[in-house]
């Protein structure tokens, strides 16, 4: 028998986070401060607006690109959030969450052979799916003295005749880093200048702790420029759903569109029947989600603080990126003993590419109490060493 | 800060001072004073425990009573309202819109004492027109507490 295989998929390394999964999986009653994803179930008025829609026998397809119902929300929401007006009929797409449209939009723009910067660390997907679009990822390692930031001097030494695509990840998973709008200023100068596109995932713009979500897509000559990615599975608990969506300057749109036609259909239609609810209705329970997110991350800083764990503080999402390298282990090595000796499950920081050697991703995704037993072992954990 | 205090002590009122100051980014000072004026000022009106009497042996039954009431001149709902909060057996007491004017919840031991304490009580009182009472037989949710059928969901142990 022939090798049944492509050659380009099997190149792509499996993701660091499966091989952690497997190990935890081992060990049932592991605490673990390891999940991407809230713990807060679903709004219910979301949950039963779902339920209707089923009732109701809303059950065919919608629109390629979703119920224009749900984009005109997602259009009034970005307008509303971050000041961009993008067009419900040409410019926005359902997706089947954020991924999806990662995974659309670097399709759609790249060619064999174009180079697409990647600052890491970061989310586990941008690179294999460069690769799956026949790009090449160029990858920038950012430095915890710049807060994880990704500066204009080192977008600049990244680029090259090649550069085509830079992929903006923040509020950042896995570092809970933040741009202010000076920061986007100065890449976006570089990204004009170079004539690069941008794919902004803004999957947590709705977690962040100092102030409002600032947008690329928002600055000056930066709209043509970029797709926003964003979702409903972080905002709104709904990562069960995969409701995302991304939206963009039209002639993009347009090939994005396409791709979603023939791989996807449409986004599942009880999904995006529950996203217009939440779009409609739910912003006091984001609100409510926000302040007891930010609650625990002061919670949790002060318990590294205590046990005499450096962390810069992070200002998104719900992770904090704490420092290890003065404990004499890799980021590897003081996960895996955690979890064999205290039992307590958190990810190395080279899951999320190498640059996250000498740190951990500590999910504050959970109750103070469980926050509280967790940290109790890693304090014991890190007094042995 | 007070509306995210009482937010986090609503939910839990055993909640520590030190604990409070470290998720609120305050001082534990300013927190307790912050608390001990909002005690002054009745807005933190007590610390009581949520209880589901229900999965103990004692008995207890709730009723809500409607009461239609002739509002008097010059008082209106206010004196008998006072009135019958002042009763010991009067858990909750509250002016409604709509098909009656005073919502009165009561706790007894048993269905025959609530019955007698509310014709013996409340309905002989010169104001009121008519009560109607109602049991409750089974509490599903109080005070933002679901009392029945919890589930449990599990997330998977490491998701990117």
């Amino acid at each position: 028998m022939r090798n049944p295989l492509s050659d380009k998929v099997v190149d792509i390394k499996p993701s660091g986070i499966r091989k952690f999964f497997d190990l935890v999986s081992e060990i049932p009653d592991a605490i673990s401060l390891g999940v991407g994803e809230p713990d807060f179930d679903t709004p219910w008025r979301v949950r039963e607006e779902g339920i209707y829609s089923l009732e109701k026998g809303r059950t065919f397809y919608t629109a390629n690109a979703g119920l224009i119902e749900l984009r005109t929300e997602i259009s009034k929401y970005l307008e509303k959030k971050i000041h961009v007006s993008y067009d419900p009929a040409k410019e926005i797409v359902v997706t089947v969450g954020g991924s999806e449209g990662i995974d659309l939009a670097l399709r759609a723009m790249l060619n064999p052979g174009d180079e697409v910067i990647i600052p890491q660390p970061c989310f586990v997907s941008y690179i294999p799916c460069t690769l799956m679009a026949d790009g090449v990822p160029v990858t920038i390692p950012l430095k915890e003295e710049n807060q994880f930031r990704l500066t204009k001097e080192e977008l600049l030494a990244a680029v090259t005749d090649k550069t085509k695509v830079l992929v903006l990840s923040y509020p950042n998973n896995p570092t809970g880093a933040v741009m202010t709008k000076e920061d986007l200023e100065a890449i976006r100068d570089v990204v004009v200048e170079k004539d690069l596109f941008v794919i902004s995932d803004e999957i947590y713009s709705e977690l962040i702790y100092n102030g409002e979500h600032i947008s690329i897509a928002s600055l000056e000559g930066m709209r043509e420029r970029t797709i926003v990615i964003n979702g409903f599975s972080k905002a709104f608990a709904m990562t069960g759903w995969r409701m995302g969506y991304a939206v963009g300057p039209r002639l993009i749109m347009e090939q994005i569109t396409k791709i979603h036609q023939f791989a996807i259909m449409c986004a599942p239609t009880t999904g995006q029947y529950a996203a217009i609810e939440a779009l409609k209705n739910c912003e006091e329970d984001v609100q409510l989600m926000r302040e007891s997110y930010n609650q625990r991350r002061k919670f949790l800083l002060n318990e590294f603080e205590k046990i005499g764990m450096k962390c810069f503080e992070p200002l998104g999402a719900f992770y904090a990126f704490p420092n290890i390298t003065a404990f004499g282990l890799t980021s590897d090595e003081f996960a895996n003993r955690l979890l064999k000796e205290e039992k307590v499950a958190v990810v190395p920081g080279t899951a999320f590419g190498d640059s996250g050697e000498g740190f951990l991703r500590v999910s504050y995704a959970y109750s103070i109490e469980e926050l509280r037993n967790a940290m109790e072992r890693i304090g014991r954990f890190v007094h042995r060493l | 800060m007070r509306e995210e205090i009482l937010r986090m002590i609503e939910k839990n009122s055993k909640i520590n001072l030190h604990d409070m100051a470290v998720m609120l980014g305050k001082d534990e000072k300013e927190i307790a004073n912050e608390i001990q004026d909002m005690e002054n000022e009745k807005i933190i009106c007590g610390y009581h425990t949520m209880i589901d009497w229900d999965k103990t042996n004692s008995e207890k039954v709730v009723a809500l009573i409607e009461l239609k009431i002739t509002p008097e001149r010059g008082e209106g709902y206010d004196k008998i309202a006072k009135r019958i909060s002042k009763f010991r057996e009067v858990s909750s007491l509250y002016l409604m819109s709509g098909a009656f004017d005073i919502a009165v919840f009561i706790e007894g031991k048993t269905m025959k004492q609530v019955a007698a304490f509310v014709s013996e009580k409340i309905a002989p009182l010169d104001t009121v027109l008519s009560t109607s009472t109602h049991f409750v037989l089974k509490k599903y949710k109080d005070h933002g507490v679901t009392m029945v059928g919890e589930e449990n969901h599990e997330r998977m142990a490491v998701t990117p």
